[in-house]
């Protein structure tokens, strides 16, 4: 395996926590190399982002791209670690195979995944996540004219909408599991953020026509093989719509995979714990963004920023920090309450739907344990190749586990590329 | 414009497209057939679910993260694709 050279700060993530992240941490005149696993840099929500086109993150990448001192490697994954706070080595994961990358310092902006949840027909080709149909579509994949539901929850589904549209797709509605009341009370705190009203301007313009329903969630997704139909509950009434896409997701979870390996403490909703400064529990180790707690794209470059200082040393430069943060985690907390998943979600699956979808596991077979560890041993729920990513936060919702244990590598290898190790 | 093979049937798609697009625009929805024979397709687009894994040169990938590229060889991992 190929050791290259040791760097100052490996930047795990190249979204907007992790671009900040690395461009601040420049400053110090630090070595900064920065990872993710998709071809480009953006992360999600900046996906496609280009330094030649104009975007929310052209400035930042231009910015990036005059450091001689960043680097970027892009279709390349934490697999396992090695060492401790004082030599620690990444085994990184590329399509030329495995290297090994001392870094000094670390800074996790590994962002969220969508929460999926289970319901009859949830695993029709077809059914996608929300902000999974944006990404694809961001990818190419031509959604002009067909037919989509966007359903579940947060305001991500308001982006997704939007994006869809603008790609000339027919949304034929927002189904939001949250009340009105809820939905409403979000508005305002978004509101008092100042910045986000005019982010919600060009939203209403962009979905304009399309119906929001708020307190409306899939029943179940139904279709020959592939999806065809939708029934939505709203209200006390069913609604079965055709459509070509359902794109369902309820909200973002931290993918905190690679901060596990680290060894990184985490808090009770599941996300990287850190200090006012973004460090972790670990020494040496950082985390910025949605990896510490779902909160948007302005608290994640916050974040970045804090943790670019703080990982080079440059605390002097954060004298306003601390109100800052104060200010995007008020936000938030009106976030988390304002889209409180409902209880009758957890109802939906049927006994024999699909719970982990890599193991084929079912509703029924998964009531009957205790725990994420004691599903896993009998009935290898969480065993399959996403390794619990998408069952994890499913079972979270549905029987209340905390699913853990993550297990290197955290990557399907090729055997070819273990071997070649040797 | 990058010119992939998918099933043996050329399809031209523009820069900058995933592997996966490539595969849903030319019709393939359905990738893999699971333990239990359900049609599975892709579920999260952003290489977590491992939904998507379809054989590339060889190599089984998840499409969502791998770019199309000139001259690439896709082949499913299913037999019956028709969708
Ligand atoms: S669609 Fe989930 S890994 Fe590609």
């Amino acid at each position: 395996m190929r050791t290259d050279a040791p760097v100052d700060i490996a930047v795990i993530g190249a979204g907007p926590a992790g671009l900040t992240a690395a461009l601040h941490a420049a400053r110090s005149g630090a070595d900064v190399l920065v990872i993710d696993a998709q071809p480009g840099r953006g992360g999600q929500i900046w996906r496609g982002a280009h330094a030649d086109r104009p975007g929310p993150a052209t400035t930042l990448l231009r910015e990036l791209d005059a450091c001689p001192n960043v680097r970027w490697r892009g279709q390349t994954e934490v697999a396992w670690v090695e060492g401790d706070g004082t030599h620690r080595e990444l085994i990184l994961s590329s399509p030329e195979g495995l290297s090994r990358q001392p870094a000094r310092r670390v800074i996790l902006a590994t962002g969220a995944v969508e929460r999926f949840l289970p319901f009859p027909g949830w695993t029709l080709p077809g059914v996608v996540g929300a902000g999974a149909l944006q990404a694809m579509v961001k990818a190419g994949l031509v959604v002009r004219g067909q037919r989509v539901v966007v359903a579940g929850s947060g305001p991500l589904l308001l982006a997704v909408a939007a994006g869809l549209r603008t790609a000339g797709a027919v949304v034929l509605g927002v189904a939001e599991q949250a009340p009105m009341v809820s939905a409403a009370r979000f508005g305002l705190a978004a509101a008092r953020l100042g910045g986000k009203t005019r982010e919600a301007a060009g939203l209403a313009w962009a979905l304009r026509g399309v119906p929001y329903w708020p307190g409306t969630y899939p029943l179940h997704a139904d279709g020959d093989g592939h999806l065809e139909t939708v029934t939505l509950r709203r209200g006390g009434r069913d609604v079965t719509l055709e459509c070509d896409w359902l794109a369902a997701g309820f909200g973002l979870v931290p993918e905190t995979r690679v901060a596990a390996l680290l060894g990184c403490a985490l808090t009770d909703s599941g996300a990287v714990r850190v200090d006012a400064w973004s460090q972790t529990s670990v020494p040496g180790v950082y985390a910025a963004g949605e990896v510490t707690g779902v909160g948007g794209v302005d608290m994640a470059c916050h974040e970045g920023r804090v943790a670019g200082c703080a990982a080079t040393g440059q605390i002097e430069r954060l004298s306003d920090a601390a109100a800052t943060s104060a200010r995007h985690r008020a936000f938030q907390t009106a976030l988390d309450t304002a889209f409180t998943l409902r209880p009758e979600l957890r109802a939906l699956p049927s006994p024999d739907t699909t719970v982990c979808r890599c193991e084929d596991v079912t509703h029924a077979t998964l009531r009957g344990q205790h725990s994420w560890t004691e599903a896993k041993l009998k009935t290898r729920c969480g065993m399959g190749t996403c390794q619990g990513r998408v069952c994890g936060p499913a079972t979270e919702t549905l029987y209340g586990w905390r699913f853990s244990g993550v297990r290197p590598p955290l990557v399907p290898l090729p055997l070819s590329d273990l071997l070649a190790d040797h | 414009m990058p010119e992939l093979m998918i099933e043996g049937r050329a399809v031209t798609v523009a820069e900058g497209t995933s592997v996966l697009a490539a595969l849903q625009n030319a019709g393939y929805r359905t990738l893999r057939h699971s333990r239990s024979g359900e049609p599975r397709g892709a579920l999260c687009g952003m290489g977590s679910c491992h939904e998507c894994r379809a054989v590339v040169d060889g190599r089984i990938v998840r499409t969502c993260v791998t770019p199309a590229r000139n001259g690439q060889r896709v082949t499913l991992l299913t037999g019956d694709h028709a969708d």
